[in-house]
């Protein structure tokens, strides 16, 4: 064993680590911080802000766990330097309910239509359905088969998402009706 | 019974939480807790020479570095064999840091603590360890031929041989009128949840205490290990599974080199490390040195009758099981008995060879050897029909064990130790419910439609028997608090099946409360130190049965409580949406909170409701306030224990359709009939059916570890690791049967593995029906199935005695009489 002899631990960055002060705009609240410049918008999230809804499935942009809404669109946390979205508004599934606990359409979705299992997965087929329905506001099963295909699942055989994301679109058309 | 929860699709506790970015998986935790990471073998096989640290060291951030030569005590020594068995003669684990020789790209080699895992890795990098290479034993077929051991006093690379047998064999076979011999290879996959492994422990210095939390499905087991390693008292150790990501039988092994390891370091550098030491796996890690599973060559000789009934099965299995054996040999063991499937296999007899090989450990992967076994017989069961030119179904109904003839013993001993036998299934009315669900007396129809408009298709099916709920036991704590909420606690782990529900569910109906009311926890070892973990199919079962009976215990002593209070004979009170009330006269009626205050002689009223529960306010003077077998508290505890395993059991049909030109296999209809007894949740046991059958569908057509000969995974990433998105997992059309076990009070059996076991048997038959010769090597890549076809063409493979599209058909004999052929060696294609 190798241990450092200092007894305390120095806060922050390591030496010589190039940081940027920046804000993070997530879920409508803004939030100033300095960060080394390497570090991933999915570990600032989860790390630095302490939102841990956004996950972490394979940090190579392929599972989709990590998604989140960047300006509206949907992108993968995993793949962008969080130094790089300074000022822009990102929305995480923390910001998908109402203020009141009120589940989003979508997220009521997925529960009537047991639209997950694990849970893991679940925040990038959230967010990817949000972008995807406004869009695509009354989805054919395959326009809707498609939109979720570059999220993976290993729980659910995707039956239950795609019939959750088709639910979420008519509770969406129903909540317009309603407004 | 007030309610009627069990049976009910209802909507999930879990997802209140799972839904909104409440959910706490083990990454989540622990956000000030210094970072562990790992510097991992490059090499399949090689001797450490030097681990020089120096550069590392100089990280800025870096706390500690540990190899080998650091750890003390038991730390030092192999990691825990967890399940020994007498054919597994040559056992080996790892150490939890490499001790002198690698044996699998992965294997952990240092360990570094930093302050977080940026630091962490960043050091790790500069570790420099020096390798002197050895020969990588890779492949079943180079640890067969034993031209170099994966460990130097295993020269054979034989971890264990084992053979059961049933009957006499050899003379069943020699006295058969048919005789085939098949050569059979399955390809290894992976659990791969979509949340790896992870660990968080924390040293809690005033007390001497350490809690490790752990994404694991087996907390309490993981609490006794690490106890035990550390050297602690089991009372000082507490180990929590949190939500986890996935398990799917990777989280059942324990404990991990990382689990014990970042445990000791967080005892060791708690002065460093107030809030202790965490490490999550990264996608990477999890594919090199987690665990895989499959991998297996078969042998079947069988000898049948004109009408396909089996006389005697002979089958050899070679089962690669990676570099270490900490799991035992559950899997062959799996493999070996439940092949048998629904079947009577007259005489039978299994022989199996557990390998090394210089490849991460094989350990269970839902199914656990049984997609492998199902695999062997229904490839078989083809081949017969074929060989007769019988229907497919045909010869399986004819083999079938009837309902009467439950329960049935196999003669054999179980994963369990118990012997095999089934205890109810009804497989004939399964077969015509599956029949039915597919249109399989429709299919020639449909066929000869598809090919007049150039289409090739094929239908297959396959059976399996599931041994689920296996022993030794769970256990249940069920609360009723003043506040009328009922607490639940159950040792075992969840990774997403919804226990939170159906075990609600269970209890709901049991106690006479609101299912609403009802909040449980899983994998706890603060609110459950008994239990065994989840795999198997086993957690509503055991943990089910448990909770009912803890459930039925605080239902009897609230009836006798409130019968005193309301002066009234217990059996003549019924409890409804928690209030007790006289039957009959509900005006008569005391609310379950009240009775929970009662059932608690109280001295201090620190409450309102606990004012009723004073001394002044109740009781007989002339009695003890707390009866002499009598705890305060409306509370139990009760444990399940069953004598043996229940059995669940499918069949699955399938057709496909195969692309003429680039042999692209798409699943046209995908239809599953299940028995596993009363259904507790239809939502729920859908749910796993639909998970499961998507990873057979994985495992058929698109998911393969690939080795190279140096013992390198080539596609470990999920670029590359073909794990289907939406776009490649069909409908899955399900029908249930509900036959009961006679086992267990709740007459349930397990569901959480069925979905994918025959997956890779029933599509490789669909396959061969729609091309016409035979497959017997899965999972199969269109390109496999193109090369397949060119050697078809040329002879090298077998083709179906029936004819299939337009096809000529090689090995068709016209006229041929099927009576005077034995012994027809029906050998396969060895060509890849």
């Amino acid at each position: 064993m190798r241990a450092q002899a200092d007894d305390g631990l120095p806060a922050g960055p390591a030496a010589g680590e190039q940081t940027r002060e920046v804000t993070l705009r997530v879920n409508g609240v803004g939030h100033r911080l300095r960060l080394p410049v390497r570090r991933l918008l999915s570990d600032a999230l989860r790390h630095d802000l302490e939102r841990t809804g956004t996950h972490v499935g394979c940090e190579h942009g392929v599972c989709g766990a990590c998604t989140v809404l960047l300006e509206g669109r949907p992108v993968r946390s995993c793949l962008i330097l969080a130094v790089s979205v300074d000022g822009q508004d990102i929305t995480t599934v923390e910001g998908l309910a109402a203020p009141d606990g009120g589940l989003h359409p979508v997220q009521q979705a997925f529960r009537e239509r047991h639209g997950l299992q694990c849970g893991f997965c679940t925040p990038g087929f959230l967010l990817t359905t949000v972008a995807f329905l406004r869009e695509t506001p009354q989805p054919s099963e395959e326009q809707a088969r498609e939109a979720i295909s570059g999220n993976l699942c290993r729980c659910t055989g995707y039956q239950n998402i795609l019939a959750s994301v088709l639910r979420a679109a008519e509770l969406s058309a129903g909540r317009e009706e309603q407004a | 019974m007030s309610t009627a929860m069990f049976g009910a699709p209802v909507r999930r506790h879990e997802d209140a939480r799972l839904l909104t970015g409440a959910g706490r998986y083990l990454d989540d935790l622990g956000h000030r807790a210094l970072a562990a990471a790992f510097v991992r073998s490059p090499h399949a096989h090689a001797r450490v020479s030097d681990i020089d640290v120096t550069a590392a060291a100089e990280v800025d951030g870096v706390v500690a570095i540990f190899t080998y030569e650091d750890l003390t005590g038991r730390m030092a020594e192999p990691l825990p064999l967890l399940i020994p068995h007498p054919a597994l003669h040559a056992p080996r684990t790892a150490y939890p840091l490499a001790r002198g020789e690698v044996n699998h790209v992965g294997e952990p080699v240092v360990m570094v603590v930093a302050r977080d895992r940026y630091l962490a890795e960043d050091a790790a990098a500069r570790v420099v360890v020096s390798y002197d290479p050895l020969p990588a034993v890779v492949g079943l077929p180079a640890a067969r031929s034993a031209r170099h051991a994966v460990h130097p006093d295993v020269p054979d690379n034989v971890a264990a041989h084992l053979v059961q047998a049933v009957g006499e064999v050899d003379t069943a076979i020699a006295a058969a009128p048919h005789v085939l011999e098949l050569d059979l290879e399955i390809e290894r996959s992976a659990s791969t949840p979509l949340e790896g492994k992870g660990v968080y422990a924390r040293w809690n210095s005033d007390e001497g205490s350490l809690r490790v939390y752990t994404s694991t499905q087996a907390s309490t087991s993981v609490r006794a290990a690490v106890a035990a390693k550390l050297g602690l008292p089991l009372v000082k150790v507490d180990c929590i599974a949190p939500d986890v990501g996935g398990g799917f039988g990777v989280k059942i092994v324990h404990p991990w080199p990382e689990e014990v390891l970042v445990a000791w370091a967080a005892q060791r550098l708690a002065a460093l490390a107030p809030e202790g030491i965490k490490w999550t796996e990264d996608r990477w890690e999890h594919f090199v040195s987690s665990a895989h599973e499959r991998g297996q060559l078969q042998h079947v000789r069988v000898g049948f009758d004109s009408d396909g009934r089996l006389l005697g099965l002979d089958v050899t299995i070679w089962h690669d099981n990676g570099a270490y054996t900490p799991y035992g040999i559950i899997v062959p063991i799996i493999t070996s008995t439940q092949l048998l499937g629904p079947y009577k296999p007259g005489a039978y007899r299994c022989e199996f060879f557990s390998l090394y090989t210089n490849t991460v450990i094989v350990t269970p992967y839902r199914g656990a050897g049984r997609p492998q076994g199902v695999f062997a017989m229904e490839r078989t069961m083809d081949a017969i029909a074929d060989h007769l030119g019988l229907d497919r179904a045909e010869v399986r109904a004819v083999n079938f064990i009837a309902a009467e003839e439950m329960p049935y013993d196999q003669g054999l001993i179980f994963q369990d130790g118990r012997p095999l036998i089934y205890d109810s299934g009804d497989f004939a009315a399964t077969l015509d419910k599956l029949k039915a669900l597919v249109g399989w007396s429709d299919f020639q129809a449909y066929r000869e439609q598809a090919r007049a408009a150039g289409r090739r298709v094929g239908i297959g099916l396959a059976c399996y028997v599931e041994g689920t709920g296996v022993g030794p036991y769970e256990g249940g704590h069920v609360q009723v608090e003043t506040s009328g909420k009922v607490m639940v606690a159950t040792g075992l782990t969840s990774q997403g099946q919804g226990h939170q529900t159906v075990l609600a569910q269970i209890v709901a109906d049991e106690l006479g409360v609101d299912f609403d009311d009802v909040e449980v926890t899983t994998g706890d070892t603060r609110r459950f130190g008994y239990a065994v973990g989840t795999f198997a199919s086993r957690a509503a079962v055991m943990s089910g049965n448990a909770v009912a009976l803890a459930a039925r215990k605080v239902r009897q002593k609230a009836l006798r409580i409130a019968g005193e209070a309301l002066e009234a004979d217990p059996s003549d009170l019924e409890i409804v949406s928690g209030v007790v009330r006289v039957k009959g006269a509900p005006a008569s009626a005391i609310p379950l909170s009240t009775v929970a205050v009662l059932s608690n002689p109280l001295r201090y009223a620190f409450d309102e409701a606990a004012k009723a529960a004073t001394q002044f306010a109740v009781g007989d003077t002339s009695k003890p306030p707390v009866a002499e077998d009598d705890e305060p508290g409306l509370e139990a505890r009760d444990f399940y224990s069953p004598t043996q395993s229940t059995f669940a059991n499918g069949m699955h049909a399938v057709i496909v359709e195969t692309d003429p030109d680039t042999a692209e296999v798409r699943v046209l209809r995908y239809c599953v009939v299940h028995d596993c007894g009363p259904l507790i949740n239809p939502m729920i046991v859908e749910g796993q059916v639909h998970g499961g059958v998507a990873q057979g569908v994985a495992g058929a057509l698109y998911e393969r570890m690939v080795y190279d000969d140096a013992g390198q995974l080539l596609n470990a990433s999920f670029m590359d690791f073909l794990m289907p998105y939406a776009s490649e997992i069909p409908t899955v059309e399900i029908d249930h049967l509900e036959t009961p076990s006679p086992l267990n009070p709740l007459g349930i059996k397990g569901a959480g593995e069925a979905g994918v076991i025959p997956g890779s048997a029933v599509i490789a038959s669909a396959i061969e029906d729609a091309e016409g010769f035979v497959i017997r090597r899965m999972p199969i890549s269109p390109s496999e199935l193109f090369e397949l076809r060119a050697s078809y063409a040329a002879g090298r493979v077998p083709g179906l005695r029936r004819t299939s599209g337009e096809r000529t058909d090689p090995r068709t004999r016209p006229g041929h009489s099927p009576d005077n052929d034995s012994p027809d060696n029906d050998s396969p294609d060895k060509e890849t």
